[in-house]
């Protein structure tokens, strides 16, 4: 269920590291607490994000929630596609459903996340 | 009870039920040093008693006088049926659609509501409503900022007074600004929002402008040249703001034909009755670039589980409830059932009804013009008007007082509702609709020309002695 | 999509047709009326709005209403919005010629009837809440909470107190509180509560300071609770320098039993389609007066009504008061809605305001008594409520998968409205049950029988609860589609896509 080679932040955000890029996205968790997704409100490119800090916004049919950067760094891009489909975010949160691309600005933040166990004991817990 | 159906037999079953002797024990919660003392207040009124209080202090206002007042609220002729309908308790005793299986009624009737001032505005983003024409306009000042992250807007003098003041109030709690455009003083675009001046304001560098709000008719009933006015806003990268008064919508340009981004506007004219300043409809649209800084309800159209096509409250995680701190509005309870009555207005009319609203009332007041021109009070400004205008008149407050005294609403005095503009001391704002008769107009011109000395005087007496 | 259930509606565009609405309501305008307007600022295409005559307009209406839920249809123990009876007198009243006609820029004398009941509510309100002063401005019990905060802007300011930025607010709160605060330009501090539902008073003790402007509380609160520890918690808000705000929501529990302003509060506002009987309109018009103690009176929005020492009453000029926080809208209020909050006011009387309170508490605590002497549902807080209580569901959906939603919509089969649900976000599974003073006994017993029968069903046949509502006009609607890709208007087909639908 809970993909092994990404990391996690308690927030529920994933977060993929290739080379230097990160794309960071939010888990099936966080997808089915909020329910229906409508909106996903993304930065710009360049824009520089926080460790932790909020970066976005996405809202259900009734309910609405921060986004928290896994990583601080540089918005490459985000997903533009979910402007029209949001729904991607319920139906494939790992794959079609990304957020955001980014530049990392300190790799080593990385290792501040949650691993996947980890993650799946966070969730366990209710 | 006076409205309840508890009889003390209830409520010793109830007590009984809770095993308790008294209501007293419920309350006994209440910490001894706070509990009330006993009100003070007038014994309760039978129904009788009540109903002839209320036919008493009714008829201590004046509402048989020749009124011509307007700036913004206007006497129109409503037809019965929009007040039946709002008599429906399925609508009026309802609260907010919150679920919308059992609310079909108010939710299309709101839906419809918003179809039609997509229609009449040209924005196909129309809110729900909101409380009346100054706070839609402080919320479309609000807008503006949110949308262009500035931090100043630019008002027109021409936007109504209250509109401005209204907005001062909301802008102070948001740490925001604005600044007022002037109003051209003399020529032939006196009267009129001062080009150059907003040009000048739009240029300065340090001071982004995030929004340019105008207002169609204006605050002195006079044509605002709203398309440069937008051009100008839209060049230094500000939103366009236009205020305007429905009814006139049937016949001017909308907000869409001058590249309006929102409009905002007192939609009182549509089917409301006066009643000293409310409730009333605040108009809020905009474009559908601007649906996401909108606040306030919408409705859409959706289906249900079967397929049927069905109504529903949308994009809710935007309002307070959800957003809580982070809403662009603390706006809940609207004013839904005057936009049923906006909404029930403008389909009884239909198209060609709501056009002959605003023309017989823009022919009725080219009627006043002449005869009060005649009467020797000639126009205070020189461009085209819709159905409101001012006159200048010598010494112009003395001169209203003693018209009341005749039994005359000769308007409103600009002194009063402008008092910092030199340029307006002496002008009445006066207006005309399809209600305003000819002998209104003509019981107006004959004691305006008495007052202004051309004719014999007439000794004044109390209000509407001689009158109607 | 179809339109195809009793009762279900075409829109007022799909019953248009050209020439339809021809009545002669008005005389004609002159033919050339409208020359004398420059053209460019003419429209040049006629608004596309619907032609439709009289009785199909009426039909349309009446059978839209048909489909609508209102107290006057049946019961609507909304928690938190006092769905209680709307007296028709009142409705009388606030059309009556004299007020309705009134015209907002009259002179004064030409208003001193409007101008003395507003006076005279005023003082009402006053006596009610124990505040020194009333403005009944505000439009609704929101714009009521932003007036009342930037009150406290505006006394923290003229004193030079500048470093109170903060707003401390219960995590039960309405979210209109936060929502004002922010508007007002404030910070909210979001204040977890105590377990047994009240204000946790350490909590509150250690986020007051020298930032705190005021602290916003609902009381009773959301969770249909008086606040036992009040005295408390209003000493050391005062002690800290901060200002005291009572949301006045659930001031119907309360009549002449707690006065805020005799208590402490420095501020508040009232609901009057709460507490004072005006329709909720579906979703408003309402009014949201706000009391205050003398210290605020000089901020008090403008203009203020005014009696002369003669007797004879005048709004206050522009600019009379400078202190003033400005306007709060256009004019002096929601007057229409204030005469109808007056004459039930007026009806009542304190005997009459106080027998509100009372009945409205009993029939509450019977209400929750009912469903907790049964045990299908968790009563979280221990008794007696207020005008309101909280009943869960926690329970129920851990053994059936039945969430409260279903709950709810299963009780419109059994003719109810449902309660309030998922409010406050504090308890899961929450139901705000208010039952208000009209309720006769035999409605109350009739609801706690459905809301047992279908804790009853949701363990037998859960299916049955899941899928309700089995008989409202329509089923439960695609809201994820309505929010993904807003249809927010009509848009007529063109002649291509009418072809083309055949």
């Amino acid at each position: 269920m809970i993909p092994s080679d990404l990391h996690y932040t308690k927030e529920h955000e994933w977060v993929r590291v290739e080379g230097d890029v990160a794309t960071v996205g939010i888990t099936q968790h966080a997808a089915d607490q909020l329910g229906d997704i409508v909106f996903v409100e993304l930065p710009e490119p360049g824009k520089r994000l926080e460790q932790f800090a909020t970066f976005g916004v996405v809202e259900s049919v009734k309910a609405v929630s921060d986004l928290f950067a896994p990583v601080a760094g540089e918005v490459l891009e985000g997903n533009a596609g979910l402007a029209t489909t949001p729904e991607v975010v319920n139906s494939d949160p790992y794959g079609a459903g990304w957020m955001l691309r980014v530049r990392l600005s300190d790799p080593a933040q990385v290792g501040q996340l949650l691993d996947p166990a980890a993650y799946e004991a966070l969730t366990a817990e209710g | 009870m006076v409205y309840g159906p508890h009889t003390p037999d209830d409520r010793s079953r109830m007590l009984a039920a809770l095993g308790i002797g008294s209501v007293d024990e419920l309350f006994e919660v209440i910490p001894t040093s706070v509990r009330a003392r006993p009100m003070h207040l007038p014994p309760g009124l039978t129904e009788l008693d009540l109903m002839a209080r209320l036919r008493t202090l009714a008829g201590h206002n004046r509402v048989d006088l020749a009124s011509f007042l307007g700036a913004g609220v206007y006497r129109h002729h409503l037809p019965p049926v929009v007040d039946q309908i709002l008599l429906r308790g399925e609508y009026y005793t309802a609260y907010t659609p919150y679920q919308p299986e059992i609310s079909q009624g108010t939710l299309q009737t709101i839906y419809e509501y918003q179809s039609l001032l997509a229609e009449l505005t040209g924005l196909d983003v129309v809110s729900a409503s909101h409380y009346d024409g100054a706070t839609a306009t402080a919320e479309a000042a609000l807008m503006t900022c949110r949308a262009t992250r500035r931090e100043r807007v630019l008002v027109s003098r021409g936007v109504h007074p209250q509109s401005r003041q209204t907005l001062e109030t909301y802008f102070a709690g948001a740490n925001l600004t604005f600044d007022e455009v002037p109003l051209i003083a003399d020529g032939p675009a006196a009267g009129t929002t001062d080009l150059a001046a907003l040009g000048r304001l739009l240029a300065d560098p340090e001071r982004p402008i995030g929004g340019v709000i105008a207002a169609q008719p204006n605050l002195l009933g006079l044509l605002e040249p709203m398309a440069e006015i937008g051009r100008l806003a839209h060049a230094a990268g500000a939103l366009f703001v236009a205020v305007v008064e429905p009814v006139s919508l049937a016949v001017l340009a909308p907000p869409s034909a001058y590249e309006a981004d929102i409009a905002a506007g007192e939609g009182q004219p549509l089917g409301i009755p006066p009643q000293y300043g409310g409730p009333y409809l605040g108009i809020l649209a905009c474009r559908d670039s601007l649906i996401r800084q909108i606040p306030g309800r919408l409705i859409g159209m959706t289906s249900d589980a079967d397929g049927r096509r069905a109504y529903v409250m949308t994009m809710r995680a935007r309002e307070q409830d959800i957003r809580r701190e982070k809403a662009a509005s603390n706006i809940c309870t609207n004013q839904a059932l005057c936009a049923l009555a906006a909404a029930v207005y403008v389909a009884a009319l239909g198209p060609g009804g709501l056009r002959d609203v605003a023309a017989t009332g823009a022919a009725r007041a080219a009627e006043l013009a002449a005869a009060l021109d005649d009467a020797g009070a000639p126009r205070l400004h020189t461009g085209p008007y819709l159905n409101e205008f001012a006159i200048r008149v010598p010494d112009a407050v003395a001169v209203h007082r003693r018209l009341l005294h005749r039994g005359i609403l000769a308007g409103i005095p600009l002194a009063e509702l402008e008092p910092g503009d030199a340029s307006l001391a002496e002008g009445l704002l006066v207006c005309a609709t399809e209600s305003t008769t000819a002998e209104e107009i003509e019981l107006f011109a004959w004691a305006l020309r008495d007052e202004l000395g051309s004719r014999p005087g007439v000794p004044a007496g109390s209000i509407g002695e001689g009158s109607r | 999509m179809s339109v195809t259930g009793p009762k279900l509606q075409p829109t007022l565009f799909e019953l248009s047709g050209p020439g339809r609405a021809a009545g002669r309501r008005i005389p004609a305008p002159p033919a050339d009326a409208l020359d004398r307007l420059p053209s460019d600022s003419r429209r040049a295409v006629p608004a596309a709005l619907p032609e439709v005559d009289e009785q199909s307009l009426v039909r349309h209406y009446v059978n839209l209403s048909q489909l609508n839920w209102g107290v006057d249809t049946g019961f609507y123990p909304l928690g938190s919005c006092t769905m209680k009876y709307n007296p028709k007198v009142n409705e009388w009243a606030a059309r009556l010629p004299g007020f309705a006609g009134l015209h907002p820029l009259a002179p004064d004398e030409t208003a001193q009837g409007t101008l003395e009941l507003l006076w005279e509510l005023e003082r009402d309100l006053a006596e009610i809440s124990g505040m020194d002063a009333v403005t009944l401005q505000p439009a609704a019990g929101a714009q009521g909470e932003l007036t009342g905060i930037l009150l406290v802007r505006a006394y923290h300011r003229a004193r030079g107190d500048l470093e109170r930025t903060e707003v401390l607010i219960p995590d039960s709160a309405h979210g209109t509180n936060p929502a004002t605060a922010s508007m007002a330009g404030f910070r909210t501090v979001n204040i977890a509560s105590a377990p047994d539902g009240g204000v946790d008073l350490e909590a509150f003790r250690a986020a007051l300071g020298p930032r705190t402007a005021a602290i916003m509380i609902t009381n009773p609160s959301t969770l249909g609770l008086f606040e036992r520890h009040i005295v408390e918690l209003l000493e050391m808000v005062h002690a800290a320098g901060a200002l005291a705000y009572m949301d006045g929501a659930n001031l119907n529990a309360i009549l002449g039993r707690f006065r805020p302003g005799e208590a402490g509060f420095d501020v508040m506002h009232f609901n009057v389609h709460k507490t004072f009987a005006t329709p909720h309109g579906g979703g408003g018009p309402g009014a949201g007066p706000v009391g205050v103690l003398a210290p605020l009176i000089p901020f008090l929005p403008a203009p203020r009504v005014l009696r002369e020492p003669d007797g004879t009453f005048r709004l206050e000029r522009p600019g009379e008061r400078p202190a003033s926080i400005g306007r709060m809208r256009g004019h002096v209020g929601n007057v229409g809605i204030l005469v109808r909050a007056w004459a039930y006011i007026r009806a009542h009387g304190a005997d009459g305001l106080r027998e509100v309170s009372d009945d409205a508490v009993l029939a509450a605590n019977y209400l929750r008594g009912r469903l907790e002497a049964d045990g299908a549902w968790e009563i979280p807080f221990a008794g007696p409520c207020a005008h309101e209580f909280i009943a869960s569901g926690t329970a129920l959906k851990r053994a059936t998968g039945v969430r409260t939603l279903d709950v709810a919509k299963r009780l419109i089969d059994k003719g109810y409205h449902p309660p309030t649900i998922y409010f406050p976000h504090t308890v899961d599974e929450a139901m705000l049950i208010e039952p208000t003073e009209t309720e006769r006994l035999e409605t109350l017993d009739a609801f706690a029988d459905a809301l047992l029968e279908i804790a009853r069903e949701a363990h037998e046949t859960p299916e049955l609860v899941t899928s309700a509502p089995h008989s409202a006009p329509v089923r439960r609607l695609d809201e994820a589609t309505a929010a993904r890709q807003p249809n927010l208007r009509w848009r007529a087909a063109t002649p291509a896509e009418r072809s083309s639908a055949g």
